[in-house]
């Protein structure tokens, strides 16, 4: 059984004058111990999605329809009571910035030992034990005097190792990480990123990761999920998305990729911008931006179905192959 | 420590420095201080003789000189009225006034954190929505009409509360009574202290839920649910102590003008304090009395200030007092 399974989930947001669908009828499913990478422009819906597997949508945004198994239970049905025991026990979230994550009036120490009293019955002392422990696994030097300081009292890239520790504080089985190195030096990037595979690995322990950058994707992750307005429009194991892209967009990604350019030439952009939530064109929403666009790309919303290893949604996507197989015969 | 605390001495004193600056400039508008002090039948020599003994033919800085070295000695003048040093006059008001604005924070404090809080968790509630409506009332009338009508029900309708006076008080030390010793102390300093409250009260209960409702919205709080903490934790802990650092600066700043305020809730109770005092001070044109209220009020101003931003460092752990000014 898998760890994880969502299907078609729905998230709304209840605008003044309209209503609008930020995620449309995403499924998906995670097993045990696995590594899975969302990746999508802004706005895509890869945060929403990551907020909605914890339930925890604010207002104007809600769950429409679907299903977040998680352990064989419903998310979506869950009491409140019941999310609390969920959150940050069994399923922990790692957001974006680590400036702004923490409580600026709370200790390192009064943060961390809140979550764990939170799900178990422990005494303090026990707490700050634990808590001295996980810090240590992420390599936080001198873990007793750092429980006493506050947020502000250290670097960002000490602060996203401190949430990592936090997230590992109950052993949770999936950890769902919101671009966890966006906000961060890109020479703190790549440690963050190594620490939480290496911590991954080493606990059995689920990842979501979240992410715009294809290159931690394929460090990071087995398989991928690439979003587009609210839906999921390739998924498989990452090998395959990076090196043999089924959908339009996602070979739009990685031909930006600065690696696929030669170096002095321009960065081969996508033409256009997403659309927004409230715009989204009829058929693909990806159209306006294809060269391949048909009248049905115009017309339907392409279903998502297997093509070679992956799984993609778009009409287009045999004769795009075919296209490609008489280029590579000429050359 | 001591840098901090010395930087804050000296701003206020540049502070008091100007406000005595000002109240003394003040002094020389409002009317010609011979015809408080003599009567009509003394003759024009006799006057500028007076004049020059007076010192008041002096120019300007000489005469602020004189009466600035005279004031750090504690001598802020003498009393046409009370033929009294101005500064024990208004010393002996003191007391009462304080007490007033003691109660008055004791209501807004305890009533605004908790309505404020409220409000904010609960914005949509029919509850919020009246306690917001009646906040909009109580900052909209003005001091004197809520006191008014106040003293109109409770004391001539229902004859609950004394309307007037400061009723059984208790010698404490010195020569400060106290209103919170005895039953009828206190029958007589609640109306008082609602009316003085009535305009800070709705104002701090909106300033409250103002900073509540964002701090809620932050990050930090979003992380706290993730992180499957108890929702009063949560508010209370997580989300009240972020809310009230900008208060604590708003409210100091407040209850030096509930000094101020006192003016009007005095006169209309009959409260024996320096607001009341300053208003018959006024019509009696005690000018060096009005000058040592104005000074004593703007010292109070100063003291409070300087006090809430010192309170405000220990609060907030991201100022370091330590390290600050040097």
């Amino acid at each position: 059984m898998s760890l994880l399974s969502v299907r078609d989930l729905t998230v709304k947001f209840a605008m003044r004058d309209q209503t609008v669908t930020a995620l449309n009828g995403i499924s998906f499913d995670l097993a045990k111990g696995e590594r899975l990478g969302i990746v999508g422009e802004s706005g895509a819906g890869k945060s929403i999605t990551g907020f909605s597997l914890m339930n925890l949508l604010s207002r104007p945004g809600y769950i429409d329809s679907g299903q977040i198994l998680f352990e064989g239970e419903d998310v979506v049905q869950m009491n409140d009571k019941r999310l609390r025991n969920l959150r940050g026990n069994r399923m922990a979230m790692i957001f974006q910035d680590p400036m702004v994550t923490l409580n600026p009036v709370l200790t390192i120490g009064q943060q961390m030992i809140e979550t764990l009293m939170a799900h178990r019955k422990l005494s303090r002392e026990e707490a700050r034990q634990i808590a001295i422990v996980k810090l240590r696994e992420v390599y936080i030097p001198s873990p007793e005097e750092r429980l006493e300081q506050y947020p502000h009292e250290l670097s960002g890239g000490m602060r996203q190792r401190i949430i990592i520790a936090i997230a590992l504080l109950l052993d949770p089985q999936l950890i769902i990480a919101d671009e966890p190195t966006t906000a961060l030096d890109v020479t703190i990037q790549a440690d963050i990123m190594e620490l939480m595979l290496e911590l991954c690995q080493s606990n059995q322990v689920g990842l979501i990761l979240i992410t715009h950058d294809l290159g931690v994707v394929s460090q990071m992750t087995e398989r991928t999920l690439v979003m587009y307005a609210g839906r999921i429009i390739e998924a498989g194991r990452t090998r395959e998305i990076i090196n043999d892209p089924q959908h339009p967009y996602t070979q739009g990604l990685i031909n930006a990729l600065p690696q696929q350019t030669v170096p002095g030439q321009r960065l081969k952009q996508i033409p256009g911008n997403m659309p927004g939530l409230a715009s989204i064109p009829p058929g693909c929403a990806f159209n306006p931006r294809c060269k391949y666009a048909t009248d049905l790309c115009r017309a339907r919303v392409p279903e998502i179905v297997q093509y070679s290893e992956v799984a993609v949604a778009c009409h287009e996507v045999q004769r795009l192959h075919s296209d490609e197989d008489r280029q590579e015969a000429r050359a | 420590m001591f840098a901090y605390l010395a930087k804050r001495v000296i701003q206020a004193i540049a502070v008091m420095f100007v406000i005595s600056l000002i109240a003394f400039a003040i002094q020389g508008n409002l009317g010609d201080p011979l015809r408080e002090l003599v009567g009509q039948s003394v003759s024009e020599e006799v006057r500028q003789q007076l004049r020059d003994e007076l010192g008041l033919n002096d120019s300007f800085v000489t005469q602020y000189l004189r009466f600035a070295g005279n004031a750090l000695q504690g001598d802020l003048g003498t009393s046409y009225f009370f033929k009294e040093p101005a500064l024990d006059v208004i010393l002996k008001k003191l007391p009462a006034t304080l007490e007033l604005v003691f109660g008055a924070t004791l209501i807004i404090i305890g009533f605004s954190v908790p309505l404020g809080v409220y409000t904010a968790i609960k914005p949509d509630s029919i509850l919020s929505r009246i306690i917001m409506g009646l906040s909009i009332v109580g900052i909209s009338i003005p001091v004197f009409l809520t006191a008014i009508l106040m003293i109109f029900v409770f004391s001539v309708e229902y004859g609950w509360f004394p309307s007037y006076g400061r009723g059984d008080t208790v010698h404490v030390w010195g020569y400060w009574q106290t209103n919170f010793a005895t039953a009828d102390g206190w029958m007589h300093i609640i109306l008082p202290s609602i009316a003085l409250a009535s305009i800070m009260l709705p104002l701090f209960v909106r300033l409250i839920r103002a900073e509540m409702m964002e701090v809620l919205q932050s990050e930090y709080v979003k992380y706290a649910k993730a992180k499957g903490i108890n929702p009063w934790r949560i508010y209370f802990v997580h989300a009240l102590k972020n809310t009230l650092l900008p208060v604590i600066t708003v409210g100091g700043v407040q209850i030096g003008t509930m000094v101020a305020y006192t003016i009007l809730t005095e006169t209309v109770f009959q409260w024996p304090g320096m607001g009341f005092m300053f208003l018959e001070a006024v019509n009696r044109v005690d000018t060096p009395l009005i000058v040592a209220y104005l000074i004593v009020v703007g010292f109070i101003f100063v003291v409070t200030n300087t006090i809430v931003d010192l309170i405000y460092g220990l609060v907030n752990p991201t100022v370091n007092i330590a390290r600050m000014g040097a």
